[in-house]
């Protein structure tokens, strides 16, 4: 009885690590939808982009890890200047699915260019973490939980706080809010637009650049982060597209139960559920709850 | 019952009567090589009638939906299924009845359309994408227990003739494609396709003028999975020549989304032009590569290129023309027949203002 209470505890710690990597690629998404109100579908192929060029720096180049790391993110800044001026500058008076296809397409080109600069194969990360029980909780509290899972929730729970902090407290974390509240009403008080896109585009992409490494330690820096990344769509809808808390807890739940399900409804169906699972769990969170758990209710004006 | 041609125009028959000229006559006498039929040709029509099933329910219900290869591999795998166990179906009622499967899943799958849309639908609709292909892979029966993986599809025989040269493969795609376009064009231009678009164009407007929400999107989310499901089992029967699930993926979905976007939300011929540059730039840009740098580029990259293109073109297309490319072959036509009027006419004002 102990151990099964302690085995189902190890597969729902596990299942919630996990889902904070969930979250990662979400607070991206979250990023740019709390800012300009435009559901950013390339979050996942800037995961891709971001990481692989990381992996690129390191390994082609021979620049050191810090380094090659603030290039990365420098060239994500480089991205959400050209994605602001070239996409969204002229798509500003858009319908929201037009600037939603959009994005699908900015997916493609950043899919087709990291791949056409760095090649197709799989790259090992390594970041120094390996993704192996931690010997000491195994020891005492008898649970095998990776140190990868435990760094990607100290990660994501440091940026967390650290946008809270923005949103919250600064002059751009207002900025912010007010253009996401209505773009018009806050360029005519003089908040620059420009600015405040480009500064959320950068930010997402840095955040993509952190969940791509975490990613990418875990799985390899491959094509298959874009797929991995649309899971983050389900985590969206279960915490709500405007609301940081909502990507956190989202991410856990899909964590915790896609892990639960799989291990003890799997074996019934023979396995994989975790495909499709988060998804169907999305489906019943809308048809009950369509703005999410922390999102804002969606008013309609007819 | 309405008389089925009655929204046709003389010269929508002429339209008919040129492509099917082209298509049955001159085609089969002027192509000969096989590479083209199952190559380009078969493709070209599996993958437009899938994006005539995307237009209905994306250009003209206005709802966002990515599963089109979902329901395409729920057609194809309830036909070979249909074959296999129920062989006195026929060819022709088992594409039926596979078509009508897939339509019982986009009902299923189409329901969440009530309460949501935008982005929030789009994530509805990828659960039916991944459920049935999981589902087709977990549950040996649907592929008759074959461990391999890859099942062969069965030989195409109608009314006991065998079609499986690829001419013949290519009208029996033909024919199938021409039927469901005239049949989707009859129901788009009827009350049918006027309540798809009151319901894209307002939905709240649409349901205080009396169209039923509920029966609209369900009946357009059920023919779009018909179209699909259909599509998907030629595409099976007729192109790959084998059945697995890894054919439907969810690139092959993105793939028939960027067909209906760039093709022209919205129109039937918008379909067939997309499918048609989707499948046909990676051709050409293979062809420049090999022939004009002689291979020097590695193909990876090549496709890697192809992607970009697209992904650019979706951007331009977005930003200029939203309507897409059957926008820019309409607008071309137009601007030929006003030029045309000109010359004819002696002074152009007086032919603009006829006009208006």
């Amino acid at each position: 009885m102990v151990d099964e209470l302690l085995f189902f505890m190890e597969v729902l710690v596990g299942g919630l690590l996990a889902g904070t990597m969930y979250s990662l690629v979400a607070l991206g998404f979250v990023l740019i939808f709390k800012a300009s109100a435009t559901f950013n579908f390339s979050q996942g192929a800037m995961v891709f982009f971001s990481v692989l060029a990381f992996c690129g720096f390191m390994q082609d180049f021979n620049i050191p890890f810090v380094l090659a790391f603030i290039l990365a993110a420098l060239l994500m800044v480089v991205v959400g200047l050209c994605t602001e001026r070239l996409v969204l500058r002229p798509l500003m008076n858009a319908s929201e699915d037009t600037v939603l296809m959009a994005t699908i397409g900015l997916g493609y080109v950043l899919e087709g260019l990291a791949q056409a600069a760095w090649g197709v194969e799989v790259r090992r990360l390594d970041l120094g973490i390996g993704d192996f029980p931690v010997p000491w909780i195994a020891d005492n509290l008898k649970l095998f939980i990776s140190a990868l899972d435990i760094f990607a929730g100290l990660v994501a729970a440091l940026m967390i706080i650290g946008l809270f902090l923005l949103f919250k407290y600064t002059k751009i974390g207002l900025g912010l809010r007010a253009v996401a509240d209505d773009a018009g009403a806050a360029s005519s008080i003089g908040i620059p637009l420009k600015h405040i896109m480009l500064l959320v585009w950068s930010a997402a992409g840095v955040v993509a650049l952190v969940a791509g490494c975490m990613w990418g330690a875990r799985a390899g820096v491959q094509f298959a982060l874009v797929d991995l990344a649309l899971k983050a769509l389900p985590v969206l809808i279960i915490g709500g597209f405007s609301s940081i808390p909502g990507a956190i807890v989202g991410g856990l739940i899909i964590g915790a139960t896609e892990k639960v399900l799989e291990v003890y409804i799997g074996p019934f169906f023979g396995g994989a559920i975790e495909g499709w699972a988060p998804y169907v769990l999305a489906i019943f969170f809308l048809l009950y709850r369509p703005e999410g758990l922390f999102g804002e209710k969606i008013i309609r004006r007819v | 019952m309405k008389p089925v041609f009655m929204t046709y125009t003389k010269k929508d028959l002429i339209n008919l009567a040129v492509c099917m000229v082209l298509s049955v006559l001159v085609i089969p006498t002027f192509i000969t090589t096989e590479y083209w039929y199952t190559s380009i040709l078969i493709p070209w029509l599996c993958l437009a009638l899938a994006t005539i099933g995307q237009q209905v329910v994306m250009g003209y219900t206005g709802q966002l939906a990515l599963g089109a290869a979902g329901f395409m591999a729920a057609g194809a795998f309830a036909m070979f299924n249909l074959i296999l166990r129920v062989p006195d179906l026929g060819f022709v009622g088992s594409l039926i009845v596979s078509g009508l499967i897939a339509a019982a899943f986009g009902i299923l799958f189409g329901l969440p359309s009530l309460k949501v849309r935008g982005i929030y639908l789009m994530v509805a609709t990828l659960a039916s994408q991944f459920f049935i292909i999981w589902m087709i892979d977990k549950f040996g029966w649907f592929k008759n227990y074959d461990s391999s993986g890859i099942i062969t599809a069965q030989d195409i025989v109608i009314l006991g003739k065998p079609f499986t040269t690829p001419l013949a493969m290519y009208f029996v795609c033909l024919a199938v494609t021409t039927v469901l376009t005239l049949l989707a064009m009859n129901m788009a231009r009827g009350s049918t396709g006027r309540n798809w678009m009151a319901v894209r164009d307002m939905d709240i407007a649409a349901e205080s003028m009396g169209v039923s929400l509920l029966k609209t999107k369900v009946q357009a989310f059920a023919i779009s999975a018909f179209y699909c499901g259909v599509a998907g089992a030629l595409f099976a029967f007729c192109y790959l020549k084998s059945l697995e699930p890894v054919a439907f993926d969810i690139k092959l979905s993105f793939k028939i989304l960027f067909m209906c976007i760039l093709g022209g939300l919205g129109t039937i011929n918008g379909a067939f032009i997309g499918a048609a540059f989707i499948l046909l730039f990676p051709v050409l840009l293979n062809a420049v590569g090999n022939n004009v740098f002689h291979g020097a580029i590695d193909a990876t990259i090549i496709s890697s290129i192809e992607q970009v293109i697209f992904g650019g073109l979706m951007i331009i297309f977005m930003i200029y023309e939203p309507l897409g490319m059957a926008k820019l072959w309409e607008n071309i036509k137009q601007k030929m027949s006003l030029k045309f009027q000109s010359s004819n006419v002696k002074d152009l004002k007086s032919s603009l203002s006829k006009k208006s």
